[in-house]
């Protein structure tokens, strides 16, 4: 059998190697690239990020790689977008001023609430292991990048900012905060975001990134 | 509130995972990521490897050992010991770091806490942060594995650093590092009352039960485990099940 290629956008935010590491610990042959026409023609396409929404849009347009991501999306490949590349995915973001996204899933990202449901304080970013919860049936998670996953997995969570599909229907697993319901998997055809790193969540992440590798 | 985090710590010097008490006297344990890997197939949360004689020499040998470590240990490490530099920061990162923590190159120039945390986010700076009890409701900052006082105030230090952009603060208590006596409760709990990011709480762990305590009262977010694991008197499984048992949420791990 081959080994499963899979390509990750390097767009020079964050740090790449442990997603790398994760990919290839799973099977996968990694490489790193910035080039449009090399992300066009792989095979599966795994888009990162760390830091702020604004500036990963600009290093997206630096690097000309905006309409080449919409296209390989739309190609009906399989994209897996991590933590910020995520929240990319959606129409627009709050962060610092409303600023558009790839528009791949709609929705928009807003603040980590930083109150409880029953209006304590609460820290921001959201640091830390936390469960993931199925939106409606526990079997919702078949056919999922989460088929392997069980209720209550617990995954490694760092962000101050989350999406909000405008669809149910994309809602694959959420996660709670406060007492406040954060999407955790989001997914739509052949895309898929997850707020946390599975490339850091251990074992429970190891299996959303086989499954990846598998599809 | 998030689940309690549990952190393996792991001080190292040169090759070798070290131990010491009131972070001297140290004694060698063993090689450092076999330690690691056990602590990650445990359950740990997250691994802190601290360079213990880093800021001696002023460098970070630990880079090597990161990297071996990262090919198949898939939760988050910091890294700390002898950082100085957006330079440094960026070597430790590439070797699979997720984090640094910074003591004594903030205190020789605290604008360090803000460069990292503008340029790799505050999400990777976390301020680590060694405090002796002087008087009562007083500590004070010190650096060089508790060595060198610094004269400044530790809730002054820890408030500043965090208006600078540290995001988390690992917050080892001289006195009882190494010691198994428990935490400094009331230092954990005046820096957690101080501060709005997480607090890691880090010094003195002698038996499962000590945690809660500087959880439930102290208001860590985080502590920070070595000798209790190192010595094996405790696996971070059973230090889960103490807890949960009190009722702090802690991650749901299944030992697979």
């Amino acid at each position: 059998m081959r080994t499963p290629e899979v390509t990750v956008i390097d767009y020079g935010v964050g740090n790449l190697l442990s997603v790398r590491r994760g990919l290839e610990h799973c099977g996968a042959n990694v490489s790193l690239t910035s080039n449009p026409k090399v992300i066009y023609a792989a095979h599966k396409v795994v888009l990162p990020g760390v830091g702020a929404f604004p500036n990963a849009m600009d290093a997206l347009k630096k690097f000309d790689l905006i309409q080449v991501i919409q296209e390989f999306a739309r190609a009906n490949k399989p994209l897996l977008a991590i933590c910020l590349g995520m929240q990319l995915l959606m129409d627009e973001s709050d962060e610092f001023e409303i600023t558009p996204g790839l528009g791949l899933i709609p929705g928009r990202v807003v603040a980590v609430p930083n109150q409880t449901v029953s209006g304590e304080k609460q820290k921001i970013p959201h640091i830390g292991w936390n469960s993931l919860y199925p939106i409606s049936s526990p079997d919702g998670w078949v056919g999922t990048l989460l088929q392997e996953n069980l209720l209550g997995d617990a995954a490694y969570f760092v962000h101050s900012f989350m999406v909000e599909p405008t669809n149910q229907i994309n809602r694959v697993a959420d996660t709670i905060y406060g007492g406040h319901r954060i999407s955790a998997v989001i997914a739509k055809d052949n895309i898929t975001g997850c707020q946390f790193h599975p490339e850091k969540s251990g074992e429970v992440g190891l299996k959303i990134l086989r499954r990846f590798i598998a599809q | 509130m998030t689940n309690l985090r549990l952190l393996a710590r792991l001080d190292v010097k040169g090759p070798n995972l070290i131990k010491g008490i009131n972070l001297e006297g140290l004694r060698i344990i063993g090689p450092p990521n076999e330690f690691a890997k056990r602590y990650y197939f445990q359950g740990a949360d997250e691994l802190l490897y601290m360079d213990c004689v880093a800021s001696l020499y002023g460098r970070n040998h630990l880079s090597e050992i990161i990297k071996v470590a990262a090919e198949d240990i898939f939760i988050p490490i910091t890294v700390g010991g002898g950082i100085r530099s957006i330079e440094d920061t960026m070597h430790i990162l590439r070797s699979g770091a997720d984090k640094v923590a910074i003591n004594t190159a903030a205190v020789a120039d605290p604008k360090i806490v803000s460069d990292i945390a503008r340029r790799f986010g505050s999400q990777c700076m976390v301020i680590s942060v060694e405090a002796k009890k002087i008087g009562e409701g007083y500590w004070e900052v010190y650096t060089h594995n508790g060595r060198e006082r610094t004269g400044l105030n530790v809730l002054d230090w820890t408030k500043l650093c965090v208006s600078n952009g540290a995001g988390e603060i690992l917050l080892t208590s001289v006195d009882r590092e190494g010691t198994r006596k428990g935490f400094d409760v009331e230092l954990i709990k005046a820096v957690s009352s101080a501060v709005n990011v997480p607090v890691i709480a880090s010094g003195g762990m002698g038996k499962p039960g000590d945690l809660l305590s500087v959880v439930s009262e102290g208001g860590a977010d985080a502590v920070a485990m070595a000798d209790i694991l190192h010595y094996n008197r405790a696996e971070i499984g059973d230090i889960r099940i103490v807890a949960e048992k009190a009722g702090l949420g802690v991650r749901h791990y299944e030992n697979t």
